[in-house]
C-alpha cells in the first residue's frame, strides 16, 4: 500500500537537511497553508459541478453542458464570474460585522477541513483531541451565521439567522453524542489512530447495532448542520429569497456558498473517517487475497470514493425530500434525535462489555 | 323556481325578473342591506356572493351582486341597486353578510368612487392610494397628466391607515384607523419574492414565526382589461382573457365565447363543443400539474416543480400543434374554435393519457407518500366548509372543504353533459385535501378527455359569424370552471360591437382573502405553503 507520508517525509528531510529548523518549519506552514486552500477551493468547484450534474439527472435534465467537455469548466467560469463581481455596499449595516460574517464562516470551514486525515501522512494536525477540535472549531461557522443575520439590517436575513442559530446549536449536540459513541468504541479521540484501529473492521462493522444507529443520526445531524435541504431553513429560498446571506454580493456571497458546498464534504468525510474506515480500505478477516486486492486501490482514493458516497446521500435527499418547518424541525432533534442518540450510548456501552 | 318566487316575495319594494334561472331584483340602496340580509338567511340561503359588479348607468351608479345558493346552485339572483348621487355616492356594505365582499367592494370603490358604508376598509384595492378621478366612470380623463408615472414609492402610511364612512344620527362619520398597531414586525413578502406566484405583495405581521395578521396589495400588474374592453370589439375582448389568468386562459376564454355566443343566439356546431371542451380538460391538467409542482417547490422540493413542468410541457406541445400558441393557446373564438385540429391531435392526447397515469403515480410516490411532505401539508391551514363559501373560495379550494362548487356539474356547458365523470369532493378542507383534490382532478379530466377524444364528430368545427359582431341590448353572464375556481363572466350591451360593460369574476381573488383567513396563527414558512395550495394566479387577480 502506497501512502502518502512516504512523500510528505522526504519533504520534511529534505528541507531539514538544507535549512534551520525554523526556515524549513516555515516553509513547511507556508506550503500546507497554500496546498490546503487551493485543495479547498478546488475540491468546492467539483462539488458544485457534481451537485448540478446530479441534481440535474434527478430531475430528467442535462445540467451544465455549454462551457468545456460536459460542461466540466461551467463552475470555473462561475469561480471567475463571482470574482469579477462588485461587493455592492449596503446602506444601514454594520459594516465591520457584515463583513467580519463571511469570513468567520469560511474559517471555520477551513480549519476543519484541515484536520481531515485524507490519508496516513496527509493530515494537517493531528493530535489527541482530534474529533473534539472538529466539533469546536465547527461550531464557530454558526457564530459568522448568526452575524450575518444580524449584521444585514433586514428581516428575511434576522429570521434565517435566529432559525438558523436554533437549528445549528440544537443538532450540535446528536452530531456531538453520535461521535461520541464512537469515541467510545475506539477509546481514542485521535483521529489518525481511530482510522488505524478500522484495519480490519470498519467502525460501523465492528460497533454492530449501535454503530450503524450512530451512523444514520450523524448523517442525520451532520445534514442539519450543513443547511441544506430539507433542513435549509435559515436560506429558505421560498419563503426567505436567500436568508441570512440575502444581502451579500461578490466574493463574499462567494465565502458563504463555498462553506456550504465544503462543509457538505466535510461532514462526509467525518463520517467516513469515524464510521467508514477512512482512508482503510475494506479489508475482511481471513479473506487475505481479497484483502490484498483491496490494498492495490491508493488509500486517497478509498477515502475519497467514501466520502463522495456519503455525499452523493446527502444530495438525493435534497433533491427528494421537501423542507421541514421549525417545529418540526426541532421536534425532530429534541424529541427523536437527542433522546435516541443517548439511548445508543448506553447501548454502545453494553455492546462494547458484552460482544 | 316555487322557493325562489316566495323569497322573493318578501320584498314589495323590490322590482323582480327572471328568466330562466336567473332572477334579477332591483332595490333601493336605503333596502339594499336589509334585502341582502334576508336572502342570506331567508328560507333558501343565498349563501354565496359570486361577484359584485360596479356600474357606471351614465347618470346614476349601481352595483350588482351575484348571488348563487350552494343548495341549488343554477339559479342566480342578480341584486341590483342605484344611486343618483355622482359627487359622493353612498351604498350600504354587505361586507358583515358575505366575507368576500370586502374585497369586491373595495375594487368597486377604487374603479367607480362608490364608498360603501360601514365596511371598515374602504381603502383602493389595485391603484395608489392617491390616484386620482375613478377609471370605470364614463367620464374618466385618461390624460397622463392628471395621473403622470409616479416616480417615488407608494407612502406606507397610506397603504395601512383604513378609511370608513358610517352614518350615525343622519351624519355623515369617516374614521381612519391603522391596520397594525405601534411596533409590530412587519415583513413584506413581495411584490419580488420568489414565492408569491406573480407579483402579489403581502404585508405580514410577525410574532417570531407566527403570523398574526396578513394584509395582500393588489395592483402591481393591472392592465386594466376591464376598461380596455369598453373600446374593443368582442373578437377582440377574447385575446385580453387568455392574459388574465396564463394557467386556465383557454377556459377563461371559453366563458367570454358562451357568454357572446348565447347573446348573439348562436348554433355551435357539435364539433367545436368536444374540442373545446378537450382543450379545455388538458388545459386544467396543466394548470394542476403547475399548481402541484409550484406548492411543491413552495415546500423546498424543487424536483417535484421540474417533474410536474416535465408533464406539462407534453400539453404545451400538443396545444402548439393544434393551436398555434402555448401558454396562450388562442384556440377558442365566438362560434366555435379558431382552426380545424391538427392531424395528430388526437393521437398525440391518447398517448398523453397512458403516460399522465403513469406519472400521476410517480408523483404520489415522490410527494404524496413523503413523510416531511405530509408531516408539513396535514393538520394546517383549515379552511371549514362556511367560510369558503362565504369568502366564495370556489373551485378545488371550495371542493377540498367540501363544498360541492363545480360549474361543470351545475350549470354543464359544452359536452359536459355529455360525459360521465365524477365531482371530486373532500371534506376536511385542510392544505392535503387541497393539494390531493387537484392530483385527483387531473384523472378526472382524463377520463373526459378519454370519452370525447374518439368521438369528435364531423362537420365544422367553427359556425359562422358576422365580420362586425353586435351583441343585443342586454345583460349576459356566463359561468365556467376555471382550473381555480367558478370563472364568470358579465356583460352589458347597449347593442353596439363594443360592450358597454364588462365584468370578470376572478376566482384568484377570492382565494387570496382565504389565504388572509386561514393564514393567521400558522407559521410563516405555512404561508408559502397555503399560497400554492391555494394556486392562485396574480394576473387574474390584477385584471
Amino acid at each position: 500500500m502506497f501512502h502518502f507520508n512516504v512523500v510528505t517525509d522526504w519533504i520534511d528531510e529534505f528541507l531539514h537537511t538544507y535549512l534551520l529548523d525554523g526556515w524549513a518549519l516555515f516553509i513547511e506552514f507556508v506550503l500546507i497553508g497554500l496546498i490546503l486552500l487551493t485543495a479547498y477551493a478546488v475540491l468546492a468547484l467539483i462539488l458544485i459541478y457534481v451537485e448540478r450534474k446530479i441534481c440535474a439527472f434527478f430531475q430528467c435534465r442535462l445540467g451544465p453542458t455549454r462551457v468545456g467537455p460536459l460542461g466540466l469548466f461551467q463552475s470555473v467560469a462561475d469561480m471567475i464570474k463571482i470574482l469579477l463581481k462588485e461587493l455592492i455596499k449596503i446602506n444601514k449595516v454594520d459594516p465591520l460585522l457584515f463583513r467580519l460574517a463571511a469570513f468567520l464562516v469560511i474559517i471555520a470551514s477551513i480549519c476543519t477541513f484541515g484536520a481531515i486525515p485524507f490519508d496516513k501522512g496527509l493530515h494537517v494536525i493531528d493530535f489527541n483531541i482530534g474529533v473534539f477540535y472538529l466539533l469546536a472549531i465547527s461550531s464557530l461557522g454558526v457564530v459568522g451565521i448568526l452575524l450575518a443575520g444580524w449584521s444585514s439590517n433586514n428581516k428575511y436575513t434576522m429570521i434565517g439567522a435566529m432559525r438558523s442559530g436554533a437549528q445549528l446549536i440544537s443538532y450540535e449536540l446528536s452530531c456531538g453524542l453520535s461521535l461520541m459513541t464512537i469515541i467510545m468504541l475506539s477509546g481514542t479521540m485521535q483521529l489518525s489512530v481511530i482510522v488505524e484501529q478500522q484495519d480490519y473492521a470498519w467502525n460501523i462493522f465492528r460497533g454492530g447495532i449501535p454503530a450503524v444507529i450512530a451512523f444514520v443520526i450523524y448523517l442525520i445531524a451532520g445534514h442539519a448542520e450543513t443547511n441544506r435541504g430539507p433542513f435549509d431553513l435559515p436560506e429558505a429560498e421560498s419563503e426567505l429569497t436567500a436568508g441570512y446571506h440575502t444581502e451579500y454580493s461578490g466574493i463574499q456571497f462567494g465565502f458563504f456558498y463555498l462553506a456550504e458546498y465544503l462543509n457538505m464534504f466535510i461532514i462526509a468525510a467525518i463520517a467516513t473517517t469515524l464510521f467508514l474506515g477512512g482512508w482503510m480500505p475494506l479489508h475482511v478477516p481471513g479473506w487475505e487475497s481479497f484483502n490484498e486486492v483491496m490494498n492495490y486501490i491508493p488509500p486517497v482514493l478509498w477515502f475519497f470514493g467514501k466520502t463522495f458516497f456519503c455525499v452523493f446521500l446527502a444530495l438525493w435527499v435534497r433533491w427528494t425530500m421537501p423542507r421541514l418547518r421549525i417545529d418540526q424541525l426541532l421536534n425532530l432533534e429534541w424529541k427523536i434525535l437527542m433522546p435516541l442518540s443517548l439511548l445508543n450510548i448506553i447501548f454502545m456501552a453494553l455492546w462494547i462489555i458484552y460482544w | 323556481m316555487k322557493v325562489i318566487d316566495e323569497l322573493l316575495a318578501q320584498f314589495p319594494y323590490a322590482d323582480v325578473e327572471s328568466k330562466g334561472k336567473s332572477y334579477s331584483v332591483v332595490v333601493p340602496p336605503k333596502k339594499l342591506h336589509e334585502t341582502a340580509f334576508k336572502l342570506r338567511n331567508g328560507i333558501l340561503a343565498f349563501d354565496f356572493l359570486m361577484d359584485i359588479v360596479g356600474m357606471d348607468y351614465g347618470d346614476s351608479l349601481g352595483t350588482i351582486y351575484n348571488l348563487s345558493c350552494t343548495q341549488f346552485p343554477s339559479y342566480v339572483i342578480a341584486l341590483k341597486t342605484e344611486t343618483d348621487d355622482r359627487k359622493d355616492p353612498l351604498i350600504p356594505s354587505v361586507s358583515d353578510i358575505w366575507e368576500s365582499a370586502n374585497l369586491y367592494e373595495r375594487e368597486v370603490h377604487d374603479f367607480l368612487g362608490i364608498r360603501f358604508l360601514n365596511n371598515p376598509d374602504m381603502r383602493r384595492l389595485f391603484l395608489r392610494q392617491d390616484w386620482k378621478g375613478y377609471p370605470l366612470r364614463k367620464e374618466y380623463d385618461a390624460n397622463p397628466e392628471i395621473n403622470p408615472v409616479p416616480l417615488i414609492n407608494e407612502n406606507l402610511d397610506d397603504m395601512e391607515s383604513l378609511p370608513s364612512i358610517n352614518i350615525t344620527a343622519g351624519e355623515k362619520v369617516e374614521k381612519l384607523h391603522k391596520l397594525f398597531e405601534e411596533g409590530e414586525y412587519i415583513v413584506n413578502f413581495g411584490p419580488q419574492h420568489p414565492a408569491t406566484h406573480g407579483v402579489l405583495h403581502l404585508r405580514v405581521s410577525l410574532d417570531g414565526e407566527i403570523i398574526k395578521k396578513v394584509d395582500p396589495n393588489f395592483g402591481y400588474i393591472h392592465r386594466g382589461i376591464e376598461k380596455m374592453t369598453e373600446s374593443y370589439t368582442y373578437p377582440q375582448i377574447l385575446h385580453l382573457i387568455d392574459r388574465m389568468d396564463y394557467l386556465s386562459g383557454t377556459i377563461h376564454r371559453h366563458a367570454m365565447c358562451l357568454a357572446v355566443e348565447k347573446g348573439l343566439e348562436m348554433e355551435v356546431p357539435l364539433r367545436a363543443h368536444y374540442i373545446r371542451t378537450i382543450i379545455d380538460e388538458l388545459t386544467r391538467i396543466a394548470s394542476h400539474l403547475l399548481g402541484w409542482g409550484c406548492m411543491a417547490m413552495d415546500m423546498g422540493s424543487i424536483t417535484a416543480f421540474v417533474y410536474g413542468m416535465r408533464d406539462r410541457e407534453k400539453i404545451m406541445d400538443i396545444f402548439e400543434e393544434t393551436c398555434g400558441g402555448r401558454l396562450m393557446a388562442n384556440y377558442h373564438v365566438i362560434g366555435g374554435v379558431m382552426n380545424d385540429i391538427h392531424p395528430n391531435f388526437q393521437r398525440n392526447v391518447k398517448n398523453f393519457i397512458p403516460y399522465m397515469r403513469k406519472m400521476l403515480k410517480e408523483h404520489h410516490l415522490l410527494f404524496t407518500g413523503n413523510p416531511i411532505a405530509r408531516g408539513r401539508m396535514e393538520g394546517i391551514g383549515y379552511l371549514s366548509k362556511e367560510m369558503a363559501i362565504s369568502l366564495g373560495a370556489s373551485g378545488p379550494t371550495g371542493r377540498a372543504s367540501g363544498w360541492s362548487n363545480d360549474v361543470r356539474k351545475i350549470e354543464p356547458y359544452a359536452a359536459y353533459r355529455l360525459v360521465d365523470f365524477k365531482e371530486m369532493l373532500r371534506s376536511d378542507g385542510m392544505t392535503f385535501d387541497r393539494y390531493i383534490i387537484r392530483l385527483d382532478e387531473i384523472e378526472e379530466s382524463l377520463k373526459i378527455i378519454e370519452q370525447l377524444i374518439d368521438n369528435i364528430p364531423g362537420g365544422a368545427y367553427a359556425a359562422k359569424t358576422k365580420a362586425i359582431i353586435r351583441l343585443p341590448e342586454g345583460e349576459y353572464f356566463q359561468r365556467v370552471e376555471g382550473a381555480r375556481g367558478e370563472f364568470d363572466v358579465y356583460i352589458n350591451s347597449k347593442g353596439d360591437k363594443y360592450p358597454y360593460r364588462v365584468k370578470f369574476r376572478s376566482p384568484s381573488l377570492t382565494l387570496v382573502s382565504a389565504l388572509k383567513a386561514i393564514a393567521v396563527g400558522s407559521k410563516v414558512a405555512d404561508l408559502i405553503m397555503l399560497g400554492g395550495s391555494l394556486d392562485y394566479v396574480v394576473p387574474c387577480i390584477d385584471r
